[in-house]
């Protein structure tokens, strides 16, 4: 079991080499991903019952976890090259021609750890959903994780699931909102406010929990505490604060940085807040 | 000209519900998915004997699609069923980016396709479908002729494993193929040999190139029919060997010009042996209420109106 220490060097590392990887193929999203960094890490070295070098897309006897905002993918590579999953070296392929690790998430090019396509916004809950159902009927007593955006809340289909999925029972699945408050266009609430995010989930039937997602040992605490609810009949949401762009001065909490590619001046700036810990790929 | 039996009258969605649960019985693995129109796709008898198996997902096709996507993640064979149109353009994306792109194991069964949904008009009556499924890789598209030939396909594609797209439709019509039979993705069916005209049809437009055949018959024309249940993957070499004996064609469904059958054999043809053709399609216009059959003839898709075009691209060939 790594500590917390650790865990923070990991989540260090992960921001810098995905702010790499961004920078040598000038484009990607570096606020959602740098934000959802401490999250990425206590799931993969801490939370989730899974075996990065036997991936298969089955996944039998273990946990699932769907990335429904695919656009997260430079993080979420990160955390499973760093975990296990595939090379480190092979983050460096990022979105360049003739790569697995596309620019947003696909199991097409067989790249180990990814088990459906995302990218086009607020279908990850519903797939989640069908995995927790497969689950079920195959008996197994394994958790499905989904994480979402919060402008992603905007989808209709998201509350399609939340319906299903509560009036249905699917008690094997915790659901993560990104809640940075920031989407493309600029503030979530001056786009389109969610208004009360925890009432609106309530309404819908899911157990609320809520927790600082830039703090890697409330976000341990605070999924075992929902993995207590798993199994009572309701679908469980954290709502997770984060800030987009965390780590780096510049870029926290500003929707400039959703999708921007730093240049390299702006990435020695960003590294040079990041410290190299347990060594670049 | 061949002569077919009529063996009874049924609905081709019958074909589709009765398939469905003798699969239910004998495969643990599929599971099925309905958006409020269990009775509409005969799903009724696998939802009441297999109902942990079975999802009634609420009118959320949306939701379905995706949801469908995620059980192939644990080995399920999910079937989604909803009209034809609820089944594709609403969904496009879902199916794009979950099904077709992620190439999951999901069965997408569509019933009440085209014209002969009938009166509810336009808004259900999808003629479309078959062009967006068609264009999206790793699709299979299945558009079957009757009652028969949809149970066949039913059981076959649960054997199949990548996406399907099963398109069938309302109205009780002419059950004319073996009992039974084996099917077969990807294959053309012979239905007639002939060697002035090849009529490639699909669907319900099937009995219809068999009317045709014999009217053609009594004037001294020799069709061979195809019958084109599968429009991807094509059976190119059936279509490229036919029109090599009668040198020109009529493709004939319920279906947009745009898109369609005619559409897959004009650019198949085109690229091997340039041939004259005809199209019995809709041609890019919305459809509306009214009786099946008075729909098939308002939009010259009877068995007259093959006749026609099979008369027109002989002078062509001429
Ligand atoms: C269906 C769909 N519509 C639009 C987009 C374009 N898009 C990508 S990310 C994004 C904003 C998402 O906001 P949020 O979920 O809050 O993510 P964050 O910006 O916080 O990373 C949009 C509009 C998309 N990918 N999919
Ligand atoms: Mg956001």
């Amino acid at each position: 079991m790594k500590t917390i220490k650790e865990l923070n060097d990991i989540s260090t590392q992960i921001r810098r080499d995905l702010l790499r990887m961004i920078n040598a193929v000038k484009s990607g999203h570096p606020g959602g991903s740098l934000g959802c960094a401490d999250l990425f890490t206590a799931l993969y070295f801490n939370i989730l019952n899974h075996d990065p070098a036997n991936f298969s897309i089955d996944g039998k006897e273990q946990d699932l976890f769907f990335l429904s905002n695919g656009h997260l993918s430079a993080v979420w590579y990160c955390a499973l090259a760093r975990s296990g999953y595939f090379p480190i070296n092979e983050l460096g392929t990022f979105r360049k021609l003739g790569t697995r690790l596309q620019g947003h998430p696909t199991p097409a090019d067989e790249i180990e750890g990814v088990r459906i396509a995302s990218g086009s916004l607020g279908q990850g809950l519903s797939v989640a959903i069908g995995a927790a159902l497969t689950k079920k009927l195959n008996k197994e007593n394994n958790i499905v994780y989904c994480l979402m955006g919060d402008g992603e809340l905007q989808e209709g289909q998201v509350w399609e699931a939340a319906m299903f999925a509560a009036a249905k029972k699917i008690d094997n699945i915790i659901a993560i909102v990104d809640y940075n408050k920031k989407q493309i266009d600029g503030p979530v609430k001056d786009v389109l406010d969610l208004g009360n995010l925890n009432k609106k989930w309530d309404a819908f039937g899911w157990d609320v929990l809520e927790m600082d997602g830039n703090n890697i040992e409330e976000v341990i605490n605070i999924i075992n505490e929902a993995k207590h609810l798993i199994n009572k009949s309701k679908p469980i949401v954290i709502i997770m604060k984060t800030i987009m762009g965390k780590g780096v001065d510049f870029m926290e909490d500003n929707h400039n940085w959703h999708g921007v590619a730093p240049n390299d001046e702006q990435l020695n700036k960003a590294l040079s807040q990041l410290k190299e810990t347990i060594g670049d790929y | 000209m061949k002569t077919y039996q009529i063996l009874s009258n049924k609905d081709t969605r019958s074909g589709f519900g009765d398939a469905l649960a003798e699969l239910g019985r004998n495969n643990k693995n599929v599971v099925a998915l309905c958006a409020d129109l269990t009775g509409s796709l005969k799903m009724d008898a696998f939802a009441k004997e297999f109902s942990e198996r079975f999802f009634q997902i609420g009118i959320a096709e949306a939701n379905m699609i995706s949801i469908a996507a995620g059980l192939t993640i644990g080995g399920k064979i999910p079937f989604t069923g909803t009209f034809a149109n609820f089944s594709t353009s609403r969904v496009y994306d879902q199916i794009r980016q979950c099904v077709a792109y992620s190439n999951k194991n999901v069965k997408i069964c569509a019933s009440h396709a085209g014209l002969t949904l009938g009166e509810d008009g336009a808004t259900h009556q999808v003629l479309e479908d078959i062009g967006m499924m068609k264009m999206l890789p790793n699709m299979v598209v299945i558009n079957t002729c009757d009652y028969n030939q949809t149970k066949a396909a039913t059981l076959a594609i649960a054997d199949y494993l990548g996406p399907v797209y099963l398109r069938f439709g309302r109205p009780v019509v002419p059950n004319f193929t073996p009992e039974n039979q084996k099917f077969e993705i990807g294959k053309a069916l012979l239905l007639n040999e002939g060697t002035d005209v090849t009529i490639f049809a699909t669907g319900h437009l099937v009995w219809k190139a068999i009317e045709a055949g014999h009217m053609l018959a009594e004037k001294g024309i020799n069709a061979e029919i195809i019958n084109i249940h599968s429009i991807k993957p094509l059976d190119k070499d059936a279509v490229i060997n036919s029109v090599k004996k009668t040198r020109c064609v009529v493709t004939a469904e319920e279906h947009q010009m745009n898109g369609g059958l005619g559409d897959s054999i004009a650019q198949l043809l085109s690229q091997t042996i340039p041939t004259p053709i005809r199209m019995l399609a809709v041609n890019d216009v919305f459809g509306e209420s009214g009786k099946p059959e008075e729909l098939m003839t308002k939009y010259k898709l009877d068995s007259i109106d093959i006749v026609n075009k099979v008369n027109e691209v002989i002078e062509m060939k001429q």
